[in-house]
């Protein structure tokens, strides 16, 4: 072992030391080293890291199972798998793949993977998400992970065993070692299965007697990794690992779950905390500004301390989606246009025309004769971030950050107009591209210390993304609180936002509770504050109980609603008057049970 | 006695006569799911879940759960409603389903895509028509099918009555269905019955009744558990003649499973065959093989125990002995299309529908069509076996309205040529069926328009040749019945099976298996044409792959499961 890290914060005499120490350390010493480090920097006011302090290495073989099964054959198989292992002394953990956490791979010592093939050669159902994963840019380094195959198939079929073989590769692919051969069975399974049992259990226990257990596959260095500040000023230039449309077919809307490496950037966040995402403007909407305008797309412009063409200034560097006021002004000035010199005497009527409109119809509708490119971009602000409310936990995704992003498009005007960043997330990036981002912190949307309160969060719409990160947070922490979740969108089938995910995690009794209203599956309209209301003598015990109450979401209307039903409920189930009632949520506010993140 | 029950019997067991937890699950709103053990319930409610498989691993990627919807199939015996309940009926299929009927194999109407939070609404609309859906699936007796004969109208008339009357007698009796569906107070008292036929055990497995009136045969009778066929003296109905044991489904790889047709144990007298038909069914409940449930249907107590065994416990249980079976002819399994008069001067009107979907399309407003129809006529529909529709008891004066309407919408009274689709059945398969492993339904059109033009390069565009698609080896559009069968192994692979009937007495077995439709096309041309050049007046292309000598006559489950062909 020998560390280059070309960003290290170390002297050459630093690192030749570490170096020197590190080669003589067997692994679950690094472990150990790696737990210490965080305690002693912890003890000395930095940040504490969440990881456990790794316990000395035991004797125990540790053995994962998956499975992947159509008809329950498999499963079967795993089973009697799993309870000759555990008679062998080996610690087994079964898993049906669907259920099993495909980011726990790396700390997999030994692993069994047993599956049939469905159809031509294709995984079961419940096999697909891991397959994939394995498969894809996300599936990480398994070096030191040993493993078997065992495939279940059907010798009539063309892609005979298949999956089993696909997933044998895709491991080796990885670095993982076959511990074993693969065993691909026919429909008389059972012989080749038992054989492959007693073969597999019989490596892993001499593998037991020879030697303490192997380290695991995931090196611990990553704390030691250390780079230069990313932040507002300098953003990291994260690559995209995911793009996934969340709304079902037939919605009207597009909401999409953005997965984000922020892998070797040292960037860290909390849940709670937001993404902030510098987007680029729509070259074809920068086109027909310089058309309207009639420069030189690529002629240079000063900008504050480089020149760039006029095409990239606008792209990446300026608002031209937006008018300000400010602009107009200076717009009405240079061009003492009549009519806009007359709306600007307005204030509501100013108000009024910005709505809705951007730098192109200023520029269409009130042409500037006397102004060149450089002129021209001086008038302009610059591009700002925006901010998402971050939708994951790094306990649960590593150097990894979620977003969920709404599609913002609209015609009006005449124009068919969007977001500027929802759009360039759903319409304009490449499947490998980076994305300019940064941590912005919020404590002001923090979950309680205490991991034993309950909390109540409210999030319809995208509203939903921080409580993602809450609960892999919570699940992760081993956080025994009480979790309610009131969630609302439009319609049931399409737009229930990270539906599998809740509904596993009121499976394993993470979620407590969770209500839900879909505005528009029945004729009257239902949303979050209707069913907040229904369950006012729940969420009043729950508030006694010392319940965290967050509201995440639309600022205009859903914010206040929930206010006032919040309100209400104090009020009626608490027996106090509206004044009383009022002080009560003022007062959770100051302890910071009660706290919103509205937009 | 210790022995651990196994798991469906269990859970049969325990839900405390069929509620289970469905009714929570129904409340459920979180999800469009219920339980997987309540899954199994509802079946006896005549519902059970089923996901938009096209859409499921797009779904999957999007975090949201499967499109889960359920099917609900009515208990209609005898496949005979009134215009009014039509009209009821069809007006549901917009308020709660995907705005189809299905007429099913068995007679009946099924809804398909109807969501959770509609299930309820749907059973009190049916409810309210005076049906069902009791026993459309689950371990009990299903919708008895009986033969829609059109000539002898007494004699149909009659046997619809018995086949109702045998219905309602084995129809199971919890009140968890008035408790779930319509609302009503529970009754469940631990320790007291509410089964007093069925138990808390009810049958091993599904378990049905058919009964043909010779020499029709379009309830494919003898595919049935237990076959009534219909022996009639002096123009009179005078009782039935009795087989037992048949039944469809099977799994592939698993030869212990196989495809059966009823064994003819003798004759009961009209008057005694409910009762006849709840002491088989006793039988069933008490000998059938509830440690294995592949091997727990009726047919294979009777290939288990044999004929003899069977009439003596018959005798034992009945008190009676039957007699000894009567003759009787059975000509085909099809439908007769067009008007048909009755012996009593009533016009019939068979109508070709496909796959039994009644729907609208741009091309034919069949659903629209038969609305119209409904809300003039005054006889009652009769739906088919083979999933076919007979507008049934149209007065002479009424004939022209009803023939006006079949003019407008271009209804299917089966004349146009070639002749194929009409012998042709396939089940729902993808995307609807959680079973299905190739596409059914959906595939027919093409498969036959392909084999259409192989029979009129031949010069036999009028031949009927019964053909069954299905998605998978258990059977519902009784494949094993087909003179040519496709049963689904993977998309666009089926197993190939030759040389059943035409009037449904002789299984087909194994041809081919796993292969693709140009393997399929090129097998089955160079047999069709030499039957086109071959055949004898009148003979049927099951009947002449077997003169030829293609395949033989006889038939053992292992023929089911080993390709003739490698």
């Amino acid at each position: 072992m020998n560390i280059r890290l070309p960003n290290a914060p170390l002297t050459d005499e630093q690192l030749q030391q570490l170096n020197n120490l590190l080669q003589g350390l067997e692994g679950w010493q690094v472990d150990w080293l790696s737990g210490y480090l965080s305690g002693y920097r912890a003890a000395q006011g930095g940040t504490a890291v969440t990881e456990a302090a790794p316990s000395l290495p035991d004797q125990t073989i540790k053995l994962t199972v998956l499975y992947g099964s159509q008809t329950g054959n498999t499963e079967t198989v795993a089973g009697q798998l799993a309870e000759k292992a555990k008679a062998s002394g080996i610690e087994v953990k079964l898993w049906d793949m669907a259920e099993y956490k495909p980011r726990e791979l790396k700390n997999e010592q030994y692993l069994a993977v047993l599956t049939s093939t469905h159809g031509e050669g294709e995984p079961p159902d419940n096999a697909m998400d891991l397959y994939e994963f394995l498969g894809s840019r996300k599936a990480p380094g398994l070096k030191g992970l040993k493993f078997s195959v065992l495939s279940l198939g059907d010798s009539s079929y063309e892609y005979f065993c298949q999956t089993g073989k696909d997933f044998d590769q895709r491991l080796q692919k990885l670095g993982a070692t076959a511990v074993i051969p693969r065993v691909d069975c026919d429909v008389d399974y059972d012989d080749l299965a038992e054989k492959w049992i007693a073969e597999f259990v019989e490596s892993l226990t001499s593998s037991m007697q020879a030697s303490a257990a192997p380290p695991s596959a995931s090196a611990a260095m990553s704390q030691l990794e250390t780079s230069v500040q990313y932040d507002r000023k300098h953003p990291f230039s994260a690559p995209l690992l995911e793009n996934q449309i969340l709304s079902g077919r037939g919605s009207s809307k597009e909401v999409r779950h953005i997965e984000i490496s922020l892998e070797g950037s040292g960037l860290h966040y909390q849940p709670g905390d937001a993404l902030g995402v510098y987007p680029q403007n729509d070259p074809a909407l920068v086109s027909m500004l310089i058309d309207a305008l009639g420069f030189d797309a690529d002629g240079p412009v000063e900008l504050d301390e480089q020149t760039e063409t006029l095409t990239n200034a606008l792209m990446h560097h300026r608002e031209i989606t937006v008018l300000t006021r400010p602009l107009v002004e200076k717009w009405a000035e240079l061009s003492q246009s009549d009519e806009l010199n007359k709306l600007m005497e307005s204030k509501s009527a100013v108000t009024e025309w910005i709505r809705g409109r951007d730098v192109l119809d200023l520029v269409q509708s009130y042409p500037l004769t006397d102004i060149d490119a450089n002129g021209f971009i001086k008038l302009l602000r610059k591009l700002p971030p925006r901010l998402y409310s971050i939708a994951s936990s790094q306990a649960a995704v590593d150097e990894e950050v979620h977003i969920t992003v709404a599609t913002v498009r609209y015609n009006t005007h005449n124009r068919e107009r969007g977001g500027v960043a929802s759009t360039w997330l759903a319409d304009r990036l490449a499947e490998d591209a980076t994305i300019p981002v940064y941590i912005d912190p919020n404590k002001n949307f923090k979950l309680p210390a205490d991991d034993d309160a309950p909390i109540i969060m409210i999030g319809p719409g995208t509203g939903i993304a921080p409580f993602r990160s809450f609960m892999q947070e919570r699940e992760e922490r081993g956080a025994r609180g009480s979790n309610w979740l009131f969630f609302g969108d439009q319609h049931f089938l399409t737009d229930f936002l990270y539906q599998t995910e809740w509904l596993s995690w009121r499976k394993s009794g993470l979620l407590t509770h969770m209500d839900v209203a879909f505005s528009r599956d029945q004729t009257e309209k239902i949303y979050v504050q209707h069913r907040i209301r229904e369950k006012s003598i729940e969420i009043w015990n729950w508030l006694q109980d010392g319940a965290y109450l967050y509201v995440c979401g639309d600022a205009d209307n859903m914010a206040p609603d929930v206010n006032e039903a919040l309100i209400d409920i104090i009020s009626q189930q608490g027996k106090k008057s509206r004044e009383d009632a009022t002080e009560y949520l003022r007062q959770l506010t100051r302890d910071k049970r009660y706290q919103r993140d509205v937009y | 006695m210790n022995t651990k029950l196994p798991e469906a019997e269990q859970l049969k067991l325990d839900s405390r006569y069929l509620r289970g937890t469905i009714a929570e699950g129904l409340d459920d709103v979180v999800t469009g799911a219920i339980s997987e053990d309540d899954n199994k319930l509802t079946k006896f409610h005549g519902s059970y879940m089923q996901d938009h498989r096209d859409l499921r691993d797009e779904r999957r990627r999007q975090k949201l759960e499967p499109l889960y919807s359920f099917m609900v199939r009515l208990r209609i015996p005898g496949g005979v409603v009134t215009p009014q309940q039509w009209l009821g009926l069809d007006e549901i299929a917009d308020d709660c389903s995907n705005g189809t009927l299905r007429i099913t194999t068995r007679q009946t109407f099924q809804y398909h895509e109807v969501l959770k939070k509609d299930l309820r609404s749907l059973m009190q609309q049916v409810n309210a028509l005076m049906l069902d859906t009791k026993g459309a699936c689950g371990d009990v007796n299903r919708n008895v099918v009986t033969n829609v004969n059109p000539h002898q109208s007494s004699v149909h008339a009659e046997v619809y009555q018995i086949s109702k009357a045998i219905s309602d007698h084995l129809c199971w009796q919890s009140g968890a269905y008035a408790e779930i569906w319509l609302g009503e107070k529970c009754v469940y008292q631990p320790g007291k019955s509410e089964e007093p036929f069925y138990g808390d055990r009810y049958l091993p497995r599904k378990f049905k009744i058919g009964i043909a009136i010779p020499p029709e045969n379009d309830s494919d009778v003898l595919a049935n558990d237990i076959a009534l066929i219909a022996i009639i003296e002096n123009d009179e109905l005078v009782g039935f003649n009795v087989a037992v044991g048949g039944g469809m489904g099977m799994t592939y790889g698993e030869t212990a499973t196989f495809p059966r047709l009823a064994t003819m144990a003798g004759f009961v007298p009209k008057d005694q065959i409910v009762k006849a038909c709840e002491t088989i069914a006793a039988i069933q409940r008490d000998f059938g093989d509830r440690s294995v449930r592949a091997h727990a249907r009726f047919k294979y107590t009777i290939d288990d125990h044999g004929i003899d065994w069977f009439n003596e416990k018959f005798t034992e249980y009945h008190g009676e002995a039957m007699t000894a079976a009567r003759s009787f002819e059975l000509l085909r399994n099809g439908d007769r299309f067009g008007w048909i008069q009755g012996e009593d001067g009533q016009w019939h009107l068979t109508l070709y529908i496909y796959s039994g979907r009644v729907k609208d399309t741009e091309s034919l407003q069949l659903r629209t069509a038969l609305r119209e129809i409904a809300k003039v006529h005054t006889g009652e529909f009769r739906m088919t076996c083979n999933q076919n529709l007979i507008i049934a008891n149209i007065s002479p004066e009424q004939k022209p309205l009803i023939e006006q309407l079949v003019q407008k919408y271009q209804l299917d009274i089966g004349e146009s040529r070639p002749a194929l689709r009409l012998n042709a059945m396939a089940c729902v398969a993808l995307p609807t069926c959680a079973l299905a492993m190739a596409e059914s339904e959906r595939y027919l059109p093409e498969f036959l328009s392909k084999l259409e033009q192989i029979m009129s390069d031949v010069g036999l565009p009028e031949k009927l040749i019964n053909i069954r698609i299905t998605g998978c080896p258990n059977g519902c559009a009784r494949p094993y019945l087909g003179e040519i069968a496709l049963t689904g192994k993977a998309i666009g692979r089926y197993n190939l099976n030759l040389g059943a009937d035409f009037s449904g007495q002789r299984l087909n077995r194994l041809y081919l298996e796993n292969v693709d439709e140009t393997t399929i096309l090129n097998t089955l041309k160079p047999m069709i044409e030499q039957f086109a050049a071959e055949r004898e007046q009148d003979e049927h292309f099951g009947d002449f792959l077997i003169r030829v000598g293609i395949l033989g006559p006889e038939r053992t489950p292992e023929m089911m499961h080993k390709p003739l062909k490698d």
